[in-house]
């Protein structure tokens, strides 16, 4: 109807400042084209999180139902034994899982900018992990780690008859070859990473320090290393992540077992929403997940942004 | 790599320099053999033998060879009731891969370059709202996603599944082209403009021909993500219509049966391959990819 109008406009002045139908669809072009994706990302991110947000905060069973219950799910959840040794397994396979990716991906990154030949082999060797799916990954160091097939019985086989490692299949132990394929999975893209930064910093720098007499390992650590200190931060905080999110890892190696004992919790949660049909608990799991990760990316970013703005004023 | 650092710590050392890179060399062959060895151990074992494996460890030096755990593997081992190797599944993956990485690389495309070029009121705020699908969790959309498939009648099917990756890959294709359009300068698209070129003319003149590296980057990305991709397929696809990361599982995960590495070795390596080959092939977007994705 205003399109009409428009084109019906009497004076000349009018009309101008009313450009014709085509123009103006041209203007909004641009919106137009970004809505279907804005709407789908927005349904995604709102809809479905509010979605799952109310589903745990009802008395859904196996199937939805919208009733309010209220915190109940939460409530239940917390008292759970199987949730609390899920997130207990979660800080002990986070923290090993960040300190040993970053001791060994800044160890390799450190090897590696030594101006050494074959450089791109190495980095090659070290960085493949990260293309092969974690059911891969998962699945052939169930095999390594297995007594009957992997290195237990490999040992054996070269006369070590007393050798044992058996951490697979111990409960207390399992959790901590979850820990090593991690950490062998994501330590060559931590030293990438790292590697970036250390080619980053002002080599006049370490010119002037190795001038002044300093020894190699003074200038890593008093010039080198604090000068990518950020680098630090982002790494531990992708790589808890990566920690929070480990879903196909333990499923591929351990199915959570012995037992129970290597559940963590995006496998309890997948557990209860589709093997034992406690849609509310499931998603009330789902959201401390999302929690935890909030917890983690939301001073990140603040941070980051603090830190670009001061960087902003000070250059 | 010619405007990296120029120092060269070890070779100005002298004697000790030697020795320091000697242990440097020793300590990165040794890391290089860890990294290896699991990936090599397979690879030996999908050409042995069952006795062989059993009679030496499935670590060990191979006293067999045959390929037909390869063919097994692709085209007779029985996985979860059919017969049929792995193969049905590995098309699975390529009917679900090729069409969510096309489909949501092309938006991502022209989603950056609205969100970069064509800036209007508010358009910050939405490109930050279309950036925090990045880190939704795959937990919290697992519920409204059954229901919505349900809805759809795609459950249980490869297009629910393109259809899934290509909403939650939205995110990161727009993220990885806004960031790379955003360094075009605009005095480029301001002379097209003077010149009467409209808003697709701009991008298919224009920013289309200095997108390669970064469709390339948002491909290998798409592509292996999507192809490794394991618990939206794992939950919702089952029987013929699993893509080939859950059907891996079904077959060395199965519990009683004895296990036959060999053939397993080789259908772990098929599943594998895909993403390890663009790996090597374009290790260096591959690389770009990853950092971008996991740091921004």
């Amino acid at each position: 109807m205003s399109v009409d109008s428009a084109t019906f406009t009497p004076t000349k002045t009018a009309s101008s400042e009313r450009p014709p139908l085509r123009e103006r669809f041209s203007t909004f072009l641009p919106q137009l084209v970004l809505a279907p994706s804005l709407a789908a990302t927005f349904v995604y991110v709102f809809v479905f999180g509010a979605w799952t947000v109310w589903i745990s905060l009802s008395n859904s069973g196996d199937l939805p139902d919208y009733s309010f219950a209220g915190f109940h799910n939460y409530a239940e959840l917390w008292v759970n034994l199987r949730w609390r040794i899920a997130y207990t397994n979660l800080f002990v396979f986070s923290s090993l899982y960040v300190i040993g990716t970053m001791v060994i991906g800044l160890t390799l990154a450190i090897l590696i900018d030594q101006r050494i030949r074959a450089e791109a082999l190495f980095r090659t060797i070290y960085l493949y992990p990260l293309a092969i799916s974690f059911i891969v990954t998962g699945t052939v160091w169930r095999w390594l780690f297995s007594p009957t097939t992997g290195i237990e019985s490999w040992m054996h086989q070269l006369g070590w008859a007393s050798f044992k490692f058996d951490w697979l299949v111990q409960r207390e132990m399992a959790i901590y070859t979850v820990v090593l394929t991690g950490i062998w999975q994501a330590s060559g893209f931590v030293m990438a990473l790292f590697l970036a930064g250390l080619r980053s910093v002002d080599p006049d720098l370490i010119k002037a320090a190795q001038i002044d007499g300093a020894s190699m390992p003074r200038i890593y650590r008093r010039i080198i290393l604090p000068a990518i200190g950020p680098i630090f931060i982002a790494v531990a905080v992708v790589l808890l992540q990566f920690a929070i999110k480990t879903f196909e890892l333990v499923l591929a190696m351990t199915q959570g077992g012995p037992g129970i004992s290597t559940t963590l919790p995006a496998l309890y949660v997948y557990d209860l929403m589709f093997q034992r049909g406690q849609l509310a608990l499931g998603a009330a799991g789902a959201m401390m997940i999302l929690v935890a990760l909030a917890l983690i990316l939301v001073p990140y970013t603040i941070w980051t942004n603090l830190r670009q703005r001061r960087e902003a004023r000070g250059g | 790599m010619a405007d990296a650092a120029t120092y060269d710590p070890l070779r100005t050392a002298g004697t000790w320099g030697r020795r320091a890179k000697i242990i440097v060399y020793a300590l990165l062959t040794l890391f290089a053999l860890v990294y290896l060895l699991p990936f090599t151990i397979v690879v030996l074992n999908s050409f042995r033998d069952l006795g062989d494996i059993s009679r030496n460890g499935l670590i060990g030096l191979p006293h067999s060879f045959s390929l037909d755990y390869w063919i097994q593997a692709w085209s007779t081992f029985c996985v979860g009731g059919t017969c049929e190797g792995i193969q049905p599944f590995f098309y699975n993956s390529v009917a679900m891969v090729i069409p969510a990485t096309i489909i949501s690389t092309a938006i991502g495309a022209i989603n950056g370059y609205v969100l970069s070029k064509w800036r209007f009121p508010g358009s910050e705020v939405l490109f930050g709202i279309m950036t925090l699908g990045v880190f939704m969790p795959g937990q919290m959309v697992l519920l409204p996603w059954a229901q919505v498939l349900g809805f759809l009648g795609l459950t249980n099917s490869i297009p629910g599944l393109v259809l899934i990756h290509c909403v939650q890959g939205l995110s990161f294709t727009t993220l990885f082209c806004r960031n790379y359009y955003v360094n075009i300068p605009d005095d480029l698209i301001k002379a097209a403009r003077i010149d009467g070129a409209g808003f697709w003319r701009i991008f298919r003149k224009v920013v289309l021909p200095l997108s390669p590296p970064i469709i390339i980057v948002t491909v290998i990305w798409q592509f292996t993500n999507i192809w490794n991709e394991f618990l939206f397929a794992f939950i919702f696809s089952s029987g013929t219509h699993q893509p080939i990361t859950v059907a891996l599982v079904a077959l060395s995960g199965g519990g009683t049966a004895v296990h036959q590495y060999n053939v397993e070795s080789a259908a772990v390596l098929i599943g594998a391959l895909p993403p390890l080959l663009i790996y090597l092939f374009g290790g260096r977007y591959f690389l770009r990819g990853l950092t971008q994705g996991a740091l921004k």
